[in-house]
């Protein structure tokens, strides 16, 4: 049977497909309509729209948790380090009660932004409740792991965002980080939680900081590796007798 | 550390088979390859060999096999299988108890993990000659946990820099933290015949004179094996055919061949 065959597209039931496409503002294919190129395009908006958090346009807490599930394997694979930031909005709730919900959705809008802008574009920001955020910095070296999560910090701190005609509020986040164990294959819930007890710190430490899980120290000094290397011609091919 | 089990730890030599856990300060130098050829090579000597697969995170001794196990480790810890269903045989002549990917909760060390994978060694030491420990590569308390099971403990290293440091932190760890007299040593994709000599005397070198003061006092670091880069192991491994069977007469199944003939005595 040839592949053109194989479905009908105009059989197919697609109008509340199509609804919820157009209440998400998705733009239609340009394709004529059940075409297979159209379809298709159906299908990606669909996608795309099953991934991504309708308030913010970060991606939704399911694609962050396949996202992370990736990570760990890439982590325990190539051994570079990862580090995972969980972000929530200090007294997030008061701009609720006191400015209403969509000043709440307006704060929660400039935070994604803003720590949107802080990272890299590798980086991977997920919404992942109502004021928490994820973010995934892959291949991110354990030494500059405090900086980069100070830097969102600061970043989202001197924010001045306009909850109400004129009037201007500011917000702090709290931050927890935890890198995933090189070589080890973690479980995504595993690394969650690790990164999850340091937000809970950071709000216990009285909010608006960033701690990361402490890390091990290298078990081998300098001193030792320059030893270890000392005599070793890495780049001869010569057989040694 | 072909012969003498190690007296100072805590691991008596009980009877059954004898244990040995190959392992890795990094990943991807080649740990699993040599621990399912190093099985065969074990096995067409007349032993009667298993592979327990004890990088509970990381296990692709599955992948190296080209194995599709129903049942793995993971369905007798949780006792849907019973030991002798799990336990298959593999390529090469060789019988092997495979992680599966359900053991990615076991990647952190839980005293239930830890009770586990005792009784599982206990079981399975007195039906073999040899059990093949293929655990994960670094220093995290789940890898450290499963050497401890083994009597002897293999280290295969390249002569990269990373994987020598990274080797260089898992021996000292073995000599300092489990208290081990004696590691070996297996140098994998060698560039040279001899490398394996020097980098094997380069890390004795370092660790007699930096772990000297420490508990591993006396430690011996011995070369049980030298496997140059061979394009007959390229081939066997993406293919995921067991070299010693398809190529059993390269260098590097010789010298696999050689570490067997090394261990059995």
């Amino acid at each position: 049977m040839p592949a053109s065959q194989l479905i009908d597209a105009a059989a197919l039931d697609l109008d509340q497909a199509l609804q919820l496409l157009q209440q998400a503002g998705a733009l239609l294919p340009d394709a004529a309509p059940h075409s297979a190129a159209w379809l298709q395009a159906v299908l990606d908006a669909l996608c795309d729209l099953s991934s991504k958090d309708a308030l913010t346009g970060l991606v939704n807490r399911r694609s962050f948790e396949m996202s992370l599930a990736r990570e760990v394997d890439r982590v325990a694979r190539a051994g570079e380090p990862a580090l995972l930031l969980m972000l929530d909005i200090d007294h997030f709730k008061a701009v609720n009660d006191t400015h209403g919900h969509l000043a709440g959705d307006q704060v929660i809008r400039a935070v994604a932004r803003a720590v949107e802008q802080t990272v890299r574009p590798m980086d991977l920001v997920a919404r992942v409740g109502g004021e928490e955020f994820a973010i995934i910095l892959p291949n991110c070296a354990t030494h500059v792991g405090l900086a980069v999560a100070e830097r969102v910090r600061e970043r989202v701190s001197e924010l001045a965002i306009e909850v109400a005609p004129g009037q201007m509020h500011h917000v702090t986040v709290s931050l927890g980080g935890a890198f995933a164990p090189q070589w080890v294959r973690s479980s995504p819930l595993l690394w969650t939680e690790r990164a999850d007890r340091q937000l809970y710190r950071a709000k216990a430490e009285g909010r608006n900081r960033a701690c990361l899980e402490p890390q091990v120290d290298s078990l081998v000094s300098a001193e030792e590796k320059g030893m270890l290397y000392a005599t070793l011609n890495f780049e001869s091919q010569q057989d040694l007798p | 550390m072909s012969t003498t089990p190690d007296p100072a730890a805590s691991r008596p030599a009980r009877s059954g088979a004898r244990t040995l856990a190959v392992t890795s300060g990094k990943g991807g130098v080649g740990k699993t390859f040599v621990t399912a050829n190093l099985a065969a090579a074990l096995a067409a000597r007349g032993q009667k060999v298993l592979v327990l697969d004890a990088d509970l995170g990381l296990a692709n001794l599955d992948v190296v096999l080209n194995l599709h196990p129903k049942l793995t480790l993971h369905d007798v810890f949780t006792e849907k299988a019973t030991l002798e269903q799990a336990i298959l045989p593999a390529p090469g002549g060789f019988s092997v108890l495979l992680a599966g990917s359900g053991m990615v909760e076991y990647s952190r060390l839980t005293p239930e993990v830890r009770d586990k994978l005792l009784h599982i060694i206990d079981l399975v030491k007195p039906r073999f000659d040899w059990v093949l420990l293929d655990t994960g590569a670094g220093i995290s308390d789940v890898v450290l946990f499963a050497i401890s099971l083994a009597q002897d403990v293999l280290v295969v290293a390249t002569p990269e820099p990373t994987s020598l440091t990274d080797a260089y932190a898992t021996i000292k760890v073995l000599a300092t933290q489990q208290e081990r007299r004696q590691v070996g040593l297996l140098v994998n994709q060698a560039n040279r015949v001899g490398e394996g000599k020097l980098i094997c005397g380069q890390l004795q070198q370092v660790l007699q004179r930096f772990v000297g003061a420490m508990p591993g006092a006396g430690f011996r670091l011995e070369l049980l094996g030298e496997v140059k880069s061979d394009p007959a192991v390229r081939q066997a491994v993406l293919k995921r055919q067991l070299m010693l069977e398809h190529y059993p007469g390269c260098d590097a199944a010789q010298a696999i061949k050689a570490l067997a003939a090394k261990l059995v005595g």
